[in-house]
Formats: C-alpha cells, sequence, structure tokens
C-alpha cells in the first residue's frame, strides 16, 4: 500500500498549478474566495477556460471530449482547483445528464448534446423533485403522454437549481401508472423554449433565489428527446445520481474550505485569544481535520475500487453523508469563529463591487448565509436519510 | 417546590401571547423584517402601554416587576412569536439606568417614548485586525467617550445608548457630539449597528459598577434562555406537525422509525434546556448566580443548535424556503447562539468556575 503521489503525478500537479496561475482569473477566483455571488456569466468564462485547455469534462471518454485521467488524477485536479477557489463547475450537464448520455443514449444523441454542453451552448437543469415527490422520488407524477411523434408533458417539477438560466432541462416522467412506481417512468430532455414551460423563482431562508419551481402545461416533446428505452428511466436516474451523490461530497470544497477557517483560526482573536490557542475551538477543528483526513482516503479508496470494477453505487452514499456533515461543520465553524459577527447581514456585499465599509472581520460577512444554505447539502441529492436507507440495504443487507 | 409562574405573570403572558397573535402574524412580520429599523415603532409604544416593558423592572425603578421570572415570561412572548424590536437592549441598559438611580430616562423608556440600547461589546477594527472598546476620560459631571462598540442591537432606531467602559457605564444621546452610527439589518430580522465615539460627551452612569455589569449580563442570559426555549418548542410543534401530515412512500413521515428517534432525542433535550432556563432564573439572585448562567446559555447554544438543524432537515427542502415561517424560527434559534457570548464561551467560563470552587 502506498498513498504517495507518483513523479507522474507530481508532474501533473504541477501542471495543474501552473495552469490555474496563468488561466484562472483572478477576478473569479477573489470572488468565490470571498463569497460572493457568482452570476450566470461567472461560470460560463470559467467552463469556456477549462474548454479550451480541454479539461472542463474530464470523466468524459476522450472521444466526447473527456481525458481518460486515472482515479489519482482526477482529485488531483479536483483538489488543485478548489484550493486555488476556482469557481465550481456547474454539474448538471457535464456531471449529471452527460454520464447518462454516454452509457444509456444513442450515438446521435452524444454527438449531438455532449458537444453542446462543452461548448456552453446549453445550460442543463434537473427535473427530478416534485412538491409529492422528494425522498420518495419514484411517486412522481409529472406525466408524460404519448401523441404521434411527441409526448405531451403536464405537471410540475421543483427545487429545480439555476433553471432560471437553463436552455434544457431533463426530467423523470410518468410514462405508466398501471404497475410498479419505478417501472412506469421515463427520461425525457426538455427544451424550456417550448410553450407551456414557465419557471418561478423559490426565495430560500437565505435570501437567495437559486432553486426553482417549473411548471408544465401541455408541453410537446419530441419523441427523439427520450433517452433509452421508456419506463425504464428509474434504472438511468439512479446512475445519474451516484454522479450527483459523488459530486455532492465535494472533498476539494472541503479541503479549501479547511484552509481558509485554520488561517481565520491563527488570526482572530476572540475574548483576546486565538481563536486556534483556545481548547474548545481547537478540538472543534482537530476533529473536522481528522475527519477529513479520514474521508480522503475513504474517497480514494471508493473511487479506485470504482475505476476496477464500475461506478460505485451504494459506496457514493456514504461519501455523500459523510462529505456533506463536513462540509456544514466547516460552515458551522466559519460561524462560530465570527461570533457576535454573525448576526449583521448586508445582502449586497454579497455581490461583486459593493465598496461599503466591512461590518467586522471582512471574512464574516457571508458566513451566516453560507451556514444556512448549506443546509441544503444533507438534503439534496437525496437527502441523508435516504442515503443510509440504501447503506442499510445495499452494503448492510439488513 | 413550585414550578407553576403564578397568576400576575401568566396575566401578563396571555395578554402579551393574544396581542402579538393579533398584531404581529406572519405577513406583518415580513414587512416588519424588510423595513430599516427592523422592528414596529408603533407596536413598540403598544406593548409600553400594556406593560410588557413595566415587567421588566422592579417598583423602585417605575416598574411592577423585574425579577428573573418576569423577565423569563415576556421573553418566552417574543420568543414564541419571533417578535423583533429592541427588548433585549431595553432590559440591559434599562437595568443599569435603574442602578443609577436614572429614573426619570428610565421612565421615558418603560412608557415607550425613548428607545434605548446598550453598547457594551467590543467593536473590531478594520486598520489594526484587533478588537477595539470604549475608553472614558473626565471626571465629576464631565465626561468624554472615544473608541467603538460593535454589534449593538438596534443602534439606529435608538434615541439614547449606554454605554460600558470597563466597571462604568455612561449615557448619551443618539445625534449627538462625536456620536457616529452605521447601521443594518440582522439575519434574523431585526437590526444593529457599530457605534464610533470620539470626544463624545456623556453622562456617567454613577452607582453602577462592575458587580453591575456581570448581574446584567447574567440578566441578559436568563431573558435569552427562556426566548430560546420558547423558539425550540415552536420548531419542535411544526416539525411534529409536518411530520403528521407530510407523506411520503405511502404513510406519514413520522411513521418512520429513524426520524421518531430523532424528534424523541430532541424533545428530551428541549426538556433540559428548559431546566437550565428555570435553574438560571432560580439562581439569579443566588451566590451561584454565574455558574447556572453559563450552563443556561451553552445549553441554548448546544440544543438550539440541534433543534434548529433538525427542524430544517426533517422539513427537507420546504424547511429552507423564505415563505415557510419555520426558517425563520430557525435563523433566531441560531442567531440566539451568537449574543451575549456562544455556546463554547459559556462552557470556558463554566469550567473557570468549576476550577475556582
Amino acid at each position: 500500500m502506498n498513498l504517495e503521489y507518483t513523479p507522474e503525478e507530481e508532474a501533473f500537479r504541477e501542471e495543474v498549478r501552473a495552469f490555474l496561475k496563468e488561466k484562472l482569473p483572478a477576478r473569479l477566483s477573489t470572488k468565490v474566495r470571498e463569497g460572493k455571488n457568482l452570476t450566470k456569466a461567472d461560470m460560463e468564462e470559467w467552463h469556456a477556460i477549462l474548454n479550451e485547455k480541454g479539461w472542463l469534462a474530464p470523466h468524459w471518454p476522450e472521444k466526447y471530449g473527456g481525458t481518460n485521467w486515472s482515479v489519482m488524477q482526477k482529485f488531483i485536479f479536483e483538489t488543485e482547483t478548489a484550493t486555488a477557489h476556482a469557481p465550481r463547475v456547474v454539474p448538471f450537464g457535464l456531471s449529471m445528464l452527460a454520464p447518462v448520455l454516454i452509457k444509456y443514449g444513442t450515438e446521435e444523441q452524444c454527438q449531438h448534446y455532449l458537444p453542446r454542453i462543452l461548448d456552453g451552448t446549453d445550460w442543463w437543469c434537473q427535473g427530478y423533485s416534485e412538491p409529492g415527490a422528494g425522498s420518495d422520488l419514484a411517486s412522481l407524477k409529472c406525466a408524460a403522454v404519448r401523441e404521434g411523434d411527441h409526448y405531451i408533458v403536464n405537471g410540475q417539477k421543483t427545487w429545480t437549481t439555476l433553471g432560471q438560466h437553463a436552455d434544457w432541462i431533463f426530467c423523470l416522467v410518468r410514462t405508466d401508472s398501471s404497475g410498479k412506481k419505478q417501472e412506469g417512468i421515463s427520461f425525457l430532455l426538455i427544451d424550456m423554449e417550448t410553450p407551456g414551460i414557465e419557471v418561478r423563482p423559490i426565495k430560500l431562508l437565505d435570501g437567495d433565489e437559486e432553486v426553482n419551481e417549473v411548471f408544465f402545461t401541455d408541453v410537446k416533446v419530441p419523441v427523439e428527446n427520450l433517452v433509452g428505452e421508456e419506463n425504464k428511466g428509474w434504472t438511468y436516474a439512479k446512475y445519474l445520481l451516484t454522479y450527483e451523490r459523488t459530486n455532492i461530497a465535494g472533498i476539494g470544497a472541503s479541503m479549501a474550505a479547511l484552509e481558509q477557517l485554520k488561517h481565520i483560526a491563527r488570526t482572530t482573536k476572540k475574548n483576546g485569544t486565538l481563536l486556534i490557542e483556545d481548547p474548545l475551538f481547537a478540538q472543534r477543528l482537530a476533529r473536522l481535520e481528522i475527519d477529513l483526513e479520514n474521508m480522503k482516503t475513504t474517497n480514494l479508496r471508493v473511487l479506485d475500487a470504482a475505476g476496477k470494477g464500475g461506478a460505485p453505487v451504494a459506496e457514493s452514499s456514504m461519501l455523500k453523508i459523510r462529505g456533506t456533515e463536513i462540509r456544514q461543520e466547516i460552515g458551522g465553524l466559519m460561524r462560530r469563529a465570527a461570533g457576535r459577527y454573525a448576526q449583521p447581514f448586508v445582502a449586497e456585499s454579497m455581490e461583486e463591487g459593493y465598496n461599503g465599509a466591512p461590518i467586522g472581520p471582512e471574512w464574516t460577512g457571508p458566513v451566516s448565509s453560507q451556514y444556512f444554505n448549506n443546509r441544503k447539502l444533507s438534503i439534496f441529492g437525496g437527502s441523508n436519510e435516504v442515503q443510509r436507507e440504501i447503506i442499510t440495504k445495499a452494503i448492510l443487507e439488513l | 417546590m413550585d414550578f407553576a409562574i403564578g397568576e400576575d405573570r401568566q396575566m401578563l403572558s396571555d395578554t402579551m401571547s393574544r396581542y402579538l397573535a393579533k398584531n404581529f402574524d406572519w405577513e406583518k412580520r415580513l414587512k416588519v423584517i424588510e423595513t430599516e429599523a427592523g422592528f414596529d415603532r408603533a407596536m413598540w409604544n403598544e406593548l409600553a402601554e400594556l406593560g410588557v416593558l413595566g415587567a421588566l423592572f422592579p417598583e423602585d425603578a417605575g416598574g411592577f416587576g423585574g425579577t428573573a421570572f418576569d423577565i423569563g415570561v415576556v421573553f418566552a412572548e417574543v420568543g414564541r412569536a419571533i417578535a423583533t424590536g429592541p427588548f433585549l437592549d431595553t432590559l440591559l441598559a434599562g437595568r443599569l439606568l435603574a442602578a443609577a438611580g436614572e429614573s426619570d430616562v428610565l421612565e421615558s423608556v418603560i412608557g415607550g417614548e425613548k428607545i434605548v440600547t446598550l453598547a457594551h461589546q467590543p467593536a473590531y477594527d478594520a486598520e489594526t485586525g484587533e478588537e477595539s472598546d470604549v475608553t472614558a476620560s473626565g471626571s465629576g459631571e464631565n465626561w468624554t467617550l472615544d473608541g467603538a462598540k460593535g454589534v449593538v442591537g438596534y443602534l439606529g432606531a435608538a434615541n439614547l445608548i449606554v454605554v460600558t467602559s470597563g466597571d462604568k457605564a455612561f449615557l448619551l444621546e443618539a445625534g449627538g457630539e462625536g456620536v457616529s452610527v452605521s447601521d443594518y439589518r440582522m439575519v434574523d430580522g431585526g437590526s444593529g449597528g457599530e457605534l464610533k465615539l470620539s470626544g463624545a460627551p456623556a453622562r456617567l452612569l454613577s452607582g453602577v459598577d462592575a458587580e453591575t455589569i456581570a448581574g446584567n449580563e447574567a440578566a441578559g442570559v436568563v431573558a435569552l434562555s427562556w426566548e430560546g426555549v420558547a423558539v425550540m418548542d415552536q420548531l419542535r410543534d411544526q416539525t411534529l406537525e409536518y411530520m403528521r401530515t407530510r407523506k411520503q412512500f405511502g404513510v406519514p413521515i413520522g411513521k418512520f422509525q429513524a426520524l421518531q428517534h430523532r424528534m424523541a432525542t430532541l424533545a428530551l433535550e428541549i426538556e433540559q434546556a428548559r431546566s437550565s432556563s428555570i435553574n438560571a432564573a432560580a439562581h439569579f439572585d443566588k451566590p451561584e448566580r454565574d455558574r447556572f448562567a453559563a450552563a443556561a446559555k451553552y445549553t441554548l447554544g448546544r440544543v438550539g443548535n440541534l433543534a434548529a438543524e433538525e427542524a430544517i432537515q426533517i422539513h427537507g427542502g420546504i424547511g429552507m424556503t423564505w415563505e415557510l415561517p419555520l426558517s425563520h424560527y430557525a435563523k433566531r434559534m441560531v442567531m440566539l447562539g451568537h449574543m451575549l457570548g456562544d455556546e463554547d464561551e459559556h462552557l470556558s467560563r463554566y469550567i473557570e468556575l468549576l476550577r475556582a470552587a
């Protein structure tokens, strides 16, 4: 057993670092580091830079523009980009839809949609949850009825992240209600420009509007937009979720955030004492770092095993649970570190170019919003309770 | 032993509860927290008329209550409605005014004519990266204050500001010479501000000493812990209601044992928190005041966090939405933890007292 980087991996890390130093715009990394809101244009700008280098979709097969990187290379890339405060890659097209198309779609669909994801032509969003179908996703009701060359879609989706920017939505729809609920679901690609679609923002507790409700009224979708077979969508949906979960675990993001937290602990005083010297805070910090170090290796072990024998399934649930707990704990400690300065809320300070005087230490501005916003991590992508059910059944066989 | 709050306090509690239910409903709260001041000045006057502010102070200070249990009952109602307004600031500044025999000033506060706040905690100074506090110079009738205070509750709305400096306290008028205020909204509604003083003339509150200021912190903890337990009760009840009505997999989610056990744990923890708030009030006039105050604020922080996070988690996505009252209770709950020292600070304080005993 050996956890050291090989000389090749070291060289790769240097290559990634050199690339980031040269190509990651300081404007974007500053926004990410300061917790400012990223605009659609910001995210597209970073996608374009990665795409030019051929690094936007490392996990795709090479023939569609992927990289053929090893598990370790992908891990190095993820952690280096996160610690350099690069914007996150928007996952809906690249990491969620694309793996499904590659595994279950037609060659024609791959040839049509994948290049448009890479070059930014299409911004995708996810149509999974419904008001009545959350943890019980398979009970979804949004219906697609076949009429000639089209499906007619009626129903509602919710929690559609960044749906306000989207050109397309991949949807789970009900095409059969006669048998088991999992056996009547299909996976449909829908152009957001189609008449009958309405997007309404949902305001969240931190005041943000990043999620939406999407309503479908007699929306006509060509039958060629079906992925795979009719009524087999649940299989594709679950496959997609394993990617979503591994992505949500966000080890790289946690490593970057922990570095920031440690810097804060070493430079911020509370009642005259540096936080790192406060035994209670130091204990919380140490536990967190230990958990993250363990998690890094668990993550690599799971990905390594998957690399040899296919995508992780139940193991992705473990990564999702502990990964999101760590991300939430980091946010919780940032909030604690801010002390009384966690209370002020200046919404405008989250936007680029805000010139108002900071209140308290500058880093405290977004900490409460981020802490509350991060509650979503243990809810979306299948709540952590659902993940525990999956582990119970698929790994423990109880 | 008697755990009843008493007839008079029950009446006050009922009056306040009825008033807030009628005049501070959900639509109203959503409007109020979008305003600059973060509270409704007219409502404040009406609460004053109902005797809510008088209940916070003893008779010799112009009130009709002032015991720890009187304070607790008022703040429990504040928590139940997550009412915004300078309740805590009035209590803390008012007690220092009372200690100094400033009965005319306090009368105007209890009557609702004047808003007062307490500037006690130091500010963060961006230039030095250190905390910066207020220093006083002068003697007798002539004092001036210099320095800064941070996260002062409802500073923008205050007419009067009580400022601490070491073991002394001073009174000054907002808008007076050398007083500069920048105010902002708070995460949980309401407002706060940063106070800068440069050669600001102020009146010494004679009679205030280190013990008065320490007692004041304990009074604040009693208030926050009673408020916090009321917020926890709401978080628990709203979550239980949701568990009874929200169906997934064909049954109400409250039928799932994994969730049932978590709510059972939460319910137990909330009862422990309630006991800690009763302990803090019961020992307020006793030698062990500070130990029980530290215990209560530590418990409030720990259990409050659990209550807020579990309530949101069990609701799922809907628990994160602005339109659902629950998310606002959760925000208030977490922010109560940040006021007057957090969980860790009070656990440290408890350890100090344990070592000294």
